[in-house]
């Protein structure tokens, strides 16, 4: 398996922030000051709830936050700065370097034009392939994503195709011009789960054979930890917990990342009378109080906690986390209160 | 542990189908529900699982005689429920409930929480004062941990969690004796599933409810349910004790389904069998012949294209599947 | 959310500028008539048809019965708005009741109450005015007849197709699962939803039919001397239109200015309501 590399990292963000403007002038801040690497052939999941800000940092790698956002920091690919560069230069990278791979299939594919169209158009777009080559491409990868006869498929519509077809189908479309880097968020979530387990092992194929890195939003602890290597938490907006896979689960260092996996019913071993719930909701970005966002909801809190933000900082080899409280997590019986 | 109570609801042979009209070409009739049969006890709480296609809400929906049903019968309280019509249909609605999967959805945009969570009070108990319906949806609101602060609510003013407790408060201020749940958490983050899944189960046990949970995430069933219904492309595949469905599973779909779980625990997950289930769900337009399974069974014979599986006893559960006893339970 | 929707009106340029006109003029055609010491009706034989004389005593001309243009015009304007928004009242009511009815009953009733509808489109209006007008006279309650039973027809149909997609609605199913049915169903839950929409196409019908007041007016089929719309109006001022142009000009500006405002306004309406849709 291809273990991150201490070379040059593929992706490195910096103190990325991004922050949508209101009708009254406010700035609403979604992501606040990210640090991340990807290394080459590294899948990197990005956990966390609605609100966290996870899909919002996906989409600011490429720039993709649309106009009200404002964006702050260093996204640099293979050491090139990409934050705040025009659309044409961020063009031949996206699609072509860095991919994106959405939740819904649906609206991902153009539903006038068929397959094989939409398949040939990232070629051509990308490196003015010729038609019939692009064509072959589009068959191979077909292949490559496990749809049965290919060359048929290439004239069909979408919505000829079921779900995980096209799904897959997109998988393909993103793979077309050869990424080094495909973003996808909450890829499998409208699929079958029977489906949805065909793809999540697709993509791993996908690293295996191509050595493609990626970076994997989901709010499913399961679909990250069945995929990822590396998994950063996120709690409104800020990263609260970065770790292995095996680590973050075996002992996580942060009460939220711990409160998750408790939460979650087990398909084995005890059942509860009760399950463990994080009592509160969620923040409210446009009021963001000072101190760690998590404490009102923190089993753990203490009193600094609601007045300094805690800075990200390791607290074992490759394990990083943002908490006050020091002392290694007990497995709290019953509710987290 | 309760006393085992006496049968509530017995459904046999429900099927539902949905005719479609496509421009151009005659009505195709879709099969979204086969001869589904299962009894329901009193204060019990029966899971059905299922994928696209299953069927598993067209169930609901035609038990709450939202959709007709194509045959069988339903029996709730001595009355068939699918053949009840006017007054008595009317009545009936005071006792089976749903909840659904979107809350928000299924909040009127217009409407305050007080005035959704009262409005089966104006129906069914229209001697109601203002005053008195209030009082009500003031104590239901508190009943699933909501101050009353929430009364003037709108929808688009809460969260999908709060918007579910106020479509709980709604189903069950008449003390309805079944509750329906369509997906009831499917829509919630992950820290607010165990709220309300854990308020569903306090509430059931408070007020007596039976309950019937539709669901795609096993693990939400296995915590909240005592027996089990599989279903896949409309024809049950398996209806078992919730025990004896999550470690011995007996019917191949079972199994395969177990085992595409995603589980939140990397060790455990690589330590699973690779058996993916290959394939992609039938439409359920053209359903395979004989077991609608075999497609995608691993252990499919020439018996099961021709003949469909009955449902029988094998072990303690209730399984559809010619080769259930040489298939060793998962 | 109707504080949103609010903030969003206030916050279009156009929609601020024609609910001020129209305000404004509202405002005129209560005050100048009773202000000014000119009425509707007394003729001045010394200055028949005379141009404005912005500082003197006619402010806008007068007629050529020697009637003060500024307060023939404003009284004009009352009349016009009042049909225009009786009518529209009424229409609304009558279009509502109808195309929420048919939509939520569905099946056969809606085919045959659509059918109803579809005939009576096919009626053409002017033909249709002059049949009433010979069998029941002239009068302003003709008019009213007379757009009231042509200008539901759009809004049914509106509410009709709006009814329809609601009733696909969760909101809808659970309240069917409540026990609400048949008509509460409608006035709780369908009307309230389809309100938005109502108001912007009741904002826009005013002006259709203060227009359609006009042509009738214009026609001869209209209100009657010594009674005054904009269209009667515009009607009079047209037949002299070459030697006393602001015969025609002053009513005819009024009359653009109420439409237009109302336009506007039931634009901005519809953009506060879905601020989605297209700019």
């Amino acid at each position: 398996m291809n273990s991150p590399s201490s070379a040059e990292p593929l992706l490195q963000l910096q103190d990325v922030s991004v922050a949508y403007r209101t009708a009254s002038g406010a700035a609403v801040p979604v992501v606040r000051g990210v640090n991340l690497q990807l290394a080459p052939g590294e899948i990197l999941g990005l956990a966390g709830e609605s609100g966290s800000g996870k899909t919002q940092l996906l989409l600011s790698i490429i720039g993709l936050n649309g106009q009200h956002a404002q964006l702050t920091g260093s996204v640099r690919y293979r050491g090139q700065e990409l934050l705040g560069r025009p659309i044409a230069e961020l063009n031949r990278v996206r699609g072509a370097r860095i991919a994106t791979v959405f939740q819904d299939p649906a609206t991902a594919l153009n539903p006038y034009l068929p397959i094989g169209r939409q398949l040939s158009e990232v070629l051509r777009f990308h490196g003015g392939v010729p038609g019939r080559l692009a064509r072959e491409r589009a068959c191979e990868l077909l292949e490559a994503v496990q749809v049965a006869d290919p060359q048929r498929r290439l004239q069909q519509y979408p919505h000829e195709l079921s779900g995980g077809m096209r799904q897959r189908v997109v998988i393909a479309m993103a793979l077309m011009a050869s990424p080094e880097i495909l973003l996808a968020d909450e890829p499998t979530t409208a699929l079958d789960v029977t489906v949805q387990s065909q793809i999540l092992r697709l993509l791993l194929q996908l690293r295996e054979r191509h050595g493609i890195a990626m970076v994997l939003v989901s709010h499913d602890m399961g679909v990250i930890a069945g995929l990822a290597d590396r998994v950063a938490v996120m709690y409104a907006g800020r990263i609260v917990e970065q770790a292995g896979i095996d680590a973050l689960f075996e002992q996580p260092q942060h009460p939220y990342s711990e409160a998750l996996q408790r939460c979650v019913p087990s398909l084995a071993g005890p059942l509860p009378q009760r399950l463990p719930s994080i009592p509160g909701a969620p923040p409210d970005p446009a009021a963001l109080a000072p101190g760690c966002a998590f404490a009102p909801r923190c089993a753990y809190r203490l009193a600094l906690c609601e007045q300094r933000l805690p800075e990200l900082r390791e607290a074992g080899p490759g394990h990083w986390k943002a908490c006050h409280y020091d002392q290694p997590l007990g497995r709290l019986r019953g509710e987290l209160t | 542990m309760s006393a085992v109570q006496p049968e509530l609801l017995r459904v046999t042979g429900l099927s539902v189908s949905y005719r479609l009209h496509e421009a151009g070409r005659r009505a195709a009739l879709l099969h979204a529900v086969r001869d589904v049969s299962f009894e329901l006890a009193g204060g019990q709480t029966l899971g059905i699982v299922g994928e696209s296609g299953s069927g598993k809400s067209s169930i609901a929906r035609a038990l709450l005689r939202l959709v007709p049903a194509s045959s069988g019968q339903a029996c709730f309280d001595g009355q068939d429920l699918l053949q009840l019509r006017g007054a008595p249909l009317q009545r009936m609605r005071r006792s089976l409930q749903l909840i659904f999967q979107d809350p928000l959805a299924s909040l009127d945009p217009r409407m305050s929480a007080e005035e959704t969570v009262s409005e089966p009070l104006r129906v069914f108990e229209p001697a109601l004062s203002a005053a008195e319906r209030s009082a009500r949806a003031r104590v239901m609101l508190e009943a699933v941990g909501l101050s009353e602060r929430y009364l003037p609510r709108l929808p688009h003013e809460l969260s999908g969690g709060q918007a579910q407790r106020i479509a709980i408060a709604r189903a069950l201020i008449l003390r309805p004796r079944l509750l329906f749940c369509d997906e009831p958490l499917s829509s919630l983050d992950v820290s607010i599933k165990s709220q309300i899944g854990n308020l569903l189960m306090q509430l059931q046990a408070q007020l007596g409810l039976s309950m019937v949970f539709i669901s795609h995430d096993l693990a939400a069933v296995r915590f909240a349910c005592s027996r089990v219904l599989v279903l896949y492309l409309g024809r049950v595949m398996e209806l078992a004790d919730r025990d004896a469905l999550f470690s011995a599973a007996r019917h191949p779909y079972t199994r395969a389904l177990l085992q595409s779980a995603p589980l939140p625990d990397p060790r455990l997950a690589r330590r699973r069998p690779a058996g993916t289930l290959g394939g992609e769900i039938p439409s359920p337009l053209a359903p395979p012949s004989g077991c609608v399974f075999r497609t995608r069974c691993a252990h499919a014979i020439d018996r099961c294209a021709a003949q469909i599986p009955a449902l029988r006893r094998v072990g303690g559960s209730l399984v559809a599947c010619h080769r259930a006893e040489e298939i060793a339970p998962y | 959310m109707s504080s949103q929707v609010l903030a969003r009106l206030r916050a279009q340029r156009l929609t601020r500028i024609a609910a001020a006109v129209l305000a404004a003029i509202v405002l005129a055609s209560l005050l100048v008539p009773w202000l000014s010491p000119y009425d509707s009706y007394t003729p001045d034989f010394a200055l028949l048809s005379h141009p404005p004389m912005l500082a003197g005593a006619h402010v806008l001309g007068t007629d050529p019965l020697g009637r003060d243009l500024l307060v023939r015009v404003m009284w004009g304007c009352r009349i016009s708005l009042a049909i225009g928004v009786v009518a529209t009242l009424m229409s609304v009511l009558i279009g509502v009741s109808w195309g929420a009815i048919a939509g939520y009953a569905g099946g056969t009733t809606d085919q045959l109450m659509m059918r109803v509808v579809d005939v009576l489109y096919s009626v053409p209006f002017v033909p249709f005015v002059i049949v009433l007008t010979v069998l029941f006279g002239r009068g302003l309650w003709l008019i009213f007849l007379a757009i009231g039973a042509v200008s539901w027809l759009d809004i049914a149909r509106i509410v009709r197709g709006q009814t329809l997609s609601l009733k696909q609605r969760e909101f809808i199913e659970a309240a069917r699962i409540a026990g609400v049915h048949g008509i509460g169903m409608i006035r709780r839950h369908i009307v309230p939803n389809l309100l938005g929409i109502v108001a912007v196409y009741a904002t826009l019908t005013i002006p259709a039919v203060i227009l359609f007041e006009a042509l009738l007016s214009f026609l001869g089929m209209g209100v009657q001397s010594p009674m005054a719309s904009l269209g009667s109006l515009v009607a009079d001022g047209a037949s002299d239109m070459q030697s006393h142009p602001h015969l025609l000009i002053v009513p005819a500006a009024f009359l653009t200015a109420i439409i237009y405002a109302f336009n506007y306004l039931g634009d901005g309406l519809r953009k506060a309501l879905d601020p989605r849709g297209q700019p």
